[in-house]
């Protein structure tokens, strides 16, 4: 394999870029006959979603606040992914995780935010990476299957945060079952206290310095799959676990290892919900985030670069849609999780489908290249 | 004493009810991944059945309309699986996410667009819906202690629905164990090479199996909106499907242990409901999400061979390869 085609002869652009385009325009060509359907003019619609996004300060930073999200969820997709584990589990490790988060900002108050967050992003990893190194350990060591384990620990995790929620965390004397507010010094900056440090007045937005963790996420993951020994031992597992037993490599532990990495990095999205915005534990803040991180992931093709641009996308997308049906009231924001679904369906188990009929138009040559093969 | 009676058979009546939906969809997933293809999609083909039966029903007044629409909702989505899976041999659990992810966003979308009620379809009326059917003599056995009312309760006054899945048990273990279809079908999740060489079509069998699974998903999605429900509302299944996806694991690809995964589900379910703030004996009061995450964890503890061993079918979740 060159290093400017895939093993099958695709150029590498055409699978950067082009296959990603056409997943896009495939789920773009969906959701306007979901909006044809439902009575209203696509085009119009879709041009009111990108101005919402991106057509203000404000939409821009909502953006960027919902991106941050999904880079960390896109991300522990994309690390599984390349160890050949299919982890449907970032909702639940995200919830899991932003507990870890929430419970180091209840116990540090009165601590700076800049003393706090490290504090808050470790544990935020380790109970993330708990999460996922459980159903690791049990499909590396006792064969159980990845995805149903993921699934139950989903509905475990979520069994856990209603119950501590609704009795050992919640506000004395509240009804709504979330924990009482952090201290106001833990909070992480967002853009309104970055902009005044800098002499500028901005509106109260959810944006906040999370972001920067999310790009250096992004950059250490790149590092870890691409640099390291232990990114070569998860990507030789994933592509042919047998072959890297054979080559000497423990693939149960780099199977373990890799869980534990995933279900960290979804831990992460506490830090930007939690610290970053709602201020305390809520119910249900990961919101979907965990799930939308395998669009992500599979639109990114698991390099971070493409996640980081796929998450600016989903970001994009959850705006402008909450944009969308505050002026359309007949259309619901959840067409963003149709366009979400059709985006896993095209780029993901559908992949194969553009894949040869595109070999067949950039390759002229095709017939002469399959019979050197044969 | 009849105060005991009566709380037995109203917990009887509510497994019976909460077992159904989970049953069908058991068997649903039964069909598809004894022929080797896997589906996480149950929970995506139940929620469109559901949407389905109920905005026909709204708009026909017709339950068996309804049903109707729900089975064909649910087929086109267990087509886009099996054109996903089949034929360009995508991956399986993608494919079930996707089916899922679009289930839930399109149904929510609609449900919105068409009726205006914030992702909900307006309320049925008995007409509309199937209703409990009355057993003859169920008032001439009222009197009868404890066995009257589990005839008139349990047994008898469930809607049509329920019936149906009570018979789909049977005729599920008869057609895969009984007839050569479900031979192949066995044979096909096992070892497609075997059936390919015995010159039996991989893909056109493998086809069928996902339509029954879609059918048997729309009926269950039926059930949940125009039977037990009267009407939709979003995300109603609420992990339905992959409860009855855990019952099967539990059940080891078998229909009759499947049905008691699902009726051990919805006995705790059911209980659950019945135990919130009770004080127990020894124990005390529990919290009710310690009873909800049992079904959880036993699947989890089950697939991990601490309780006992479930091993899917060989091929689930290969696609097939024809050789030249």
């Amino acid at each position: 394999m060159s290093a400017s085609t895939n093993s099958d002869g695709l150029p590498r652009w055409a699978t950067l870029a082009l296959l990603p385009a056409i997943n896009l325009g495939a789920a773009l060509v969906v959701s306007s006959l979901v909006i044809l359907a439902i009575g209203q003019d696509p085009v119009s619609a879709l041009a009111f979603m990108v101005k919402g996004a991106v057509g203000s300060g404000t939409g821009l930073s909502y953006t960027l606040y919902y991106a941050t999200s999904l880079i960390f969820t896109g991300l522990a997709v994309a690390i599984a992914n390349h160890a050949g584990l299919f982890n449907i589990g970032g909702e639940g490790q995200a919830y899991v995780g932003g507990l870890g988060t929430g419970l180091v900002c209840l116990a540090l108050s009165g601590w700076p935010w800049y003393a706090v967050l490290p504090v808050a992003v470790l544990a935020g990893a380790l109970f993330g990476a708990v999460w996922g190194l459980v159903p690791g350990y049990l499909q590396a060591y006792r064969g159980s299957h990845i995805v149903i384990t993921t699934i139950m620990f989903n509905f475990l995790a979520s069994a856990l945060m209603v119950y501590l929620l609704g009795g050992p965390l919640i506000e004395h004397g509240q009804m709504a079952p979330e924990s009482r507010e952090f201290a106001e010094s833990t909070f992480l900056p967002a853009v309104k206290e970055i902009a005044a440090a800098l002499g500028y007045r901005t509106p109260t937005l959810p944006l906040n310095l999370s972001l920067i963790l999310a790009l250096l996420c992004a950059g250490g993951v790149w590092f870890l799959i691409w640099h390291t020994r232990w990114g070569f031992q998860m990507r030789t597992v994933g592509a042919n676990e047998a072959a890297a037993r054979y080559a000497g490599m423990n693939a149960r532990t780099t199977i373990v290892v890799a869980m534990a990495i995933s279900g960290a990095l979804a831990g992460l999205v506490g830090i930007n919900e939690l610290q970053g915005v709602q201020h305390r534990i809520t119910l249900n803040f990961q919101a979907g985030m965990g799930f939308t991180g395998i669009a992500v992931a599979l639109m990114g093709r698991g390099h971070p670069v493409g996640i980081v641009l796929s998450s600016l996308l989903f970001g994009a997308l959850y705006q402008g849609g909450a944009e969308l049906s505050f002026e359309y009231n007949e259309i619901s924001p959840r067409l963003v999780v149709v366009i979400q679904g059709v985006v896993i369906l095209f780029s993901g188990a559908l992949e194969h489908m553009f894949r040869p009929a595109l070999l067949r138009l950039l390759k002229p040559k095709a017939p002469a290249a399959a019979g050197q093969r044969a | 004493m009849d105060d005991t009676a009566l709380w037995i058979v109203s917990l009887l009546a509510s497994t019976v009810r909460l077992a159904t939906p989970l049953v069908l969809a058991a068997l649903a997933g039964f069909y598809s991944e004894r022929a080797g293809v896997v589906d996480i999609g149950l929970e995506g083909k139940m929620l469109t059945g559901a949407f389905a039966a109920a905005a026909t029903a709204t708009a026909t007044g017709s339950p068996w309309a309804g049903l109707a629409a729900a089975i064909a909702a649910s087929l086109v989505l267990a087509l886009v699986h099996g054109f996903a899976c089949i034929t360009h041999r995508g991956d399986q659990v993608v494919a079930g996410v996707a089916i899922n992810t679009i289930a839930a966003g399109l149904t929510a979308v609609l449900a919105n667009a068409w009726f205006d009620l914030g992702g909900r379809t307006p309320s049925l009326d008995g007409t509309q819906r199937f209703l409990g059917l009355h057993f003859p003599l169920t008032d001439a056995l009222r009197g009868v202690p404890l066995l009257g009312r589990l005839y008139g309760e349990v047994v008898g006054g469930q809607n049509l629905l329920v019936y149906l899945a009570v018979l789909a048990v049977p005729l599920t273990s008869w057609v895969a164990y009984r007839t050569r279809f479900g031979l192949r079908l066995r044979a096909v999740g096992e070892n497609p090479a075997a059936v390919d060489t015995a010159g039996i079509s991989v893909p056109w069998l493998r086809y069928r199996a996902v339509l029954i699974t879609g059918a048997l998903c729309g009926v269950a999605g039926a059930y949940l909106s125009i039977a037990q429900g009267a009407g939709f509302q979003e995300n109603m299944t609420a992990g339905k499907g992959y409860l009855a996806l855990a019952a099967l694991i539990l059940g080891k690809w078998r229909p009759y242990p499947t049905l008691a995964g699902c009726l051990l589900f919805a006995a705790t379910d059911a209980l659950q409901a019945r135990l919130q703030g009770v004080a127990l004996p020894v124990v005390g009061a529990v919290p009710v999400q310690i009873i909800e995450v049992l079904p959880y964890i036993l699947t989890v503890l089950l697939l991990a061979g601490f309780v006992g061993k479930s091993i899917p079918p060989k091929a689930a979740g290969q696609a097939y390869v024809k050789d030249r």
